[in-house]
């Protein structure tokens, strides 16, 4: 598909396509106050959706950045499959940390690590029971490792001082051990200072599928980040996978009826919690994915650092519906978009 | 030693203009070859680029928060993006880079609420961020002719009035005996004293806050003597005129000096009321009526002995009174904390030029300066002027 914005859709003419009319006639529109300081001064061009944005509803260089956030959304990273003598599965991943600026907000760079040049790293996901070998080597300029959540032997644990240790630039390694347990997980650096590890991007999403699988479903990831551009151990932008307001510019197209399954993943460093909320519809919600047993049936749930949870839901209607933080200031400084449901 | 000299009377054929120029012109090949040659063995420059943003004025209209920024550091800087009170907001200006000094206008758009208080934040293009606090959102007046009036009428409160006032004290200064005039002199000097350390200080809190760029503390301290030695200048220059330093050019330094601080003064109260933080009461225009009551005794007290025209005095008193209308005006309309700092000092020097100007009168008989009747008066004059600077705070 064409890069159809949110921004061109409204400033397009009224004429185009259905889904454009739609969005026109729902999304609500400026306040009164901004249409009249646009008229007195002509400062403004541009549509006012009458939400925080950055600037003229401006979004990041997706192609510059190497990664686009409409893509990590649906992209499962299953890496390659072999199978022993006895018949187990032997999946493998090669990952590489390495140093990349990326545009984190339309005009503002950030020196970030990467895991294979994204933020997040690649979704790994596997099946439970299955073999699992990651290579790891170090392209960046500092030690990292890669710690996963799950089960598995103390040398494999991706921590300094055992095992392989921290790996340092230029090194590498090979994380080892089995899918256990079915879930949702997640995988960082554990490298000290581990707040900057983590912060600077080092992180991504770990899926084990239960042996025998889930409902199929529209399967979604979001892995809950922020950026700390001015370096004060505070986030100056949040968003879920990485750009601010990238699904506002650019909604997440969903159909009616159709099961949705978010794969809910909180990496926020520097804040305490964060949280996802979802408009005029609930969900139910599988802590950590390890229970077939919802824990919930409600549209807000909140996750520290590390937090992560399986949500479904169908859609009952149709246009346009918002998720975002519920502390209104990350919303605001970014963690916010749109469902469009068609 | 022949040969030499020879060299020397060659010089001395080349016109004087042009040897003056020479070490000019090699300055200019030398920065020019640089320039050329990118700074020979100095290598690449260390570390990411120097931001520095300066807030310079803040103007709030409905649904709108303009901020105009100077760039203080050695690097362009980029806006990127502005955040208000923790929420992206979008706002128009600044779309390319600000070179070194230059500034830029900001319109963020912001449903602000009057009352309550913003931080605007502009994130530049290395994620550094620029944080502008308004404490008291407040509608900027618009800089309409109506708007100007009531500058010029607070100004004329303040600054004509209560200086016309003080100068009433010229009938009975001229009664007293000379030793107690030189008490009054004293008295004179004591407020003029206070009036220099005042706007001194007051300069010095306004350089700090502002753009650093234009040398922040340092304007006022160039500004007292810039206007010390103009002032020295003038008051040589009326001397070589006249036949002798009359009171009457001393009265006119003096009114000079006043006017200068008076400056200073309504640029602090224009400004202060442009961005809401003065309330026009009956009681600060009290204030300053009592306070500067007391500047025009200052001006009557060297012509106590002469019998100046009613004009003349007319003229003392507006030039002494008069400025607080422009600096209000300026404050108002113009304020820039790196020029209001500079009239400060400019103030302080002037009044300092003035009270070297009057400390020979305060001579008694004996030719001491420092008699128990002068310290009084001096000690006098610095408490008259804390106090009643009392009823004032801008």
């Amino acid at each position: 598909m064409a890069e159809l914005t949110r921004r061109k859709l409204l400033a397009g003419s009224l004429a185009a396509t259905g889904g454009a009319a739609l969005l026109h006639k729902t999304v609500p529109h400026g306040h009164p106050w901004e249409a009249q300081a646009a008229d007195q001064h002509g400062a403004h061009d541009t549509v006012d959706h009458g939400h925080a944005d950055f600037r003229d509803n401006r979004t990041v260089d997706h192609a510059a950045n190497g990664f686009d956030p409409h893509e990590i959304l649906r992209d499962f990273d299953w890496g390659t499959t072999t199978r022993t003598a006895g018949g187990q599965v032997i999946r493998e991943w090669e990952l590489y940390a390495v140093d990349k600026e990326i545009e984190v907000a339309p005009g503002v760079k950030f020196a970030a690590w990467t895991y294979n040049q994204r933020i997040p790293g690649p979704t790994l996901r596997c099946r439970e029971g299955e073999r699992l070998r990651i290579t790891f080597a170090n392209g960046s300029n500092h030690p990292h490792t890669i710690h996963f959540h799950g089960i598995h032997p103390a040398d494999m644990d991706g921590v300094p001082g055992v095992g392989a240790g921290q790996i340092p630039p230029g090194g590498r390694t090979v994380y080892e051990f089995d899918a256990l347990p079915a879930g949702l997980h997640l995988y960082h650096c554990h490298v000290r200072p581990l707040a900057e590890h983590i912060a600077k991007g080092l992180y991504g999403a770990f899926i084990v599928d239960p042996a025998d699988g889930r409902e199929d479903a529209e399967e979604l990831v979001m892995v809950m980040n922020g950026f700390d551009t001015n370096f004060d151990r505070a986030n100056e932008m949040y968003a879920a996978n990485t750009i601010p307001f990238a699904y506002m510019n650019t909604p997440i197209q969903v159909k009616r009826g159709e099961l949705v399954r978010i794969y809910l993943v909180n990496v926020l460093e520097y804040d305490l919690i964060n949280s996802f909320h979802l408009h005029g519809n609930l969900f139910h919600y599988y802590p950590t994915g390890t229970s077939t047993t919802p824990s919930e049936f409600t549209d807000t749930v909140m996750l520290c650092q590390g937090q992560r949870g399986i949500l479904e839901w169908r859609f009952q209607h149709t246009g346009p519906f918002m998720f975002h933080a519920h502390q209104s200031e990350f919303t605001e400084l970014g963690w916010q978009g749109f469902f469009e449901v068609v | 030693m022949e040969g030499r000299a020879a060299t020397w009377s060659e010089l001395r054929s080349i016109p004087a203009w042009l040897l003056g120029l020479v070490p000019l012109l090699l300055v200019a090949l030398a920065i020019g070859a640089f320039a050329v040659l990118d700074g020979p063995g100095l290598g690449e420059r260390r570390g990411p680029p120097v931001e520095e943003l300066a807030v310079e004025r803040t103007k709030l209209t409905p649904g709108v928060i303009e901020l105009t920024i100077r760039n203080d550091g050695p690097d362009p800087v980029t806006v990127a993006q502005a955040v208000v009170n923790d929420a992206f907001a979008q706002f128009s200006g600044a779309e390319s880079p600000i070179g070194r000094l230059e500034t830029a206008t900001v319109r963020v758009r912001q449903p602000w609420v009057e009352g309550e208080a913003y931080e605007v934040a502009l994130i530049t293009s290395s994620g550094g961020t620029f944080a502008h606090e308004i404490p008291v959102a407040v509608e900027t007046p618009d800089n309409d002719l109506s708007f100007f009036g009531l500058m010029a009428l607070l100004g004329i409160y303040v600054g004509v009035i209560p200086v016309a006032l003080g100068m009433l004290w010229l009938p009975w200064v001229r009664r007293i005996p000379p030793g107690w005039l030189r008490v009054v002199m004293a008295l004179t000097v004591g407020l003029l004293g206070f009036l220099a350390i005042d706007a001194t200080l007051e300069g010095f809190e306004l350089a700090g806050e502002g753009s650093q760029a234009f040398g922040g503390i340092a304007l006022v301290l160039v500004g007292g003597v810039v206007s010390y030695l103009l002032l020295s200048g003038v008051s040589a220059w009326l001397a070589a005129r006249r036949a002798s330093a009359s009171g009457g050019t001393l009265a006119l330094l003096v009114a000079i000096g006043i006017g200068l601080h008076n400056l200073g003064e309504g640029v602090a109260i224009g400004s202060a009321y442009s961005v809401g933080a003065l309330a026009l009461g009956a009681f600060l225009v009290v204030g300053f009526a009592l306070h500067n009551t007391t500047e025009g005794l200052a001006i009557v007290a060297p012509i106590a002995h002469l019998r100046p025209s009613l004009g003349r005095l007319v003229v003392l008193g507006l030039v002494a009174g008069a400025p607080a209308v422009l600096g209000a005006w300026i404050g108002a309309a113009a304020f820039n904390t790196s020029l209001a700092a500079f009239l400060f000092g400019f103030g302080a020097g002037a009044i300092v030029q003035v009270i070297a100007q009057l400390a020979p009168s305060l001579r008694d008989d004996d030719g001491r300066t420092l008699h128990p009747g002068a310290v009084a008066g001096l000690l006098g004059g610095l408490a008259l002027m804390f106090a009643t600077g009392l009823l004032v705070s801008v």
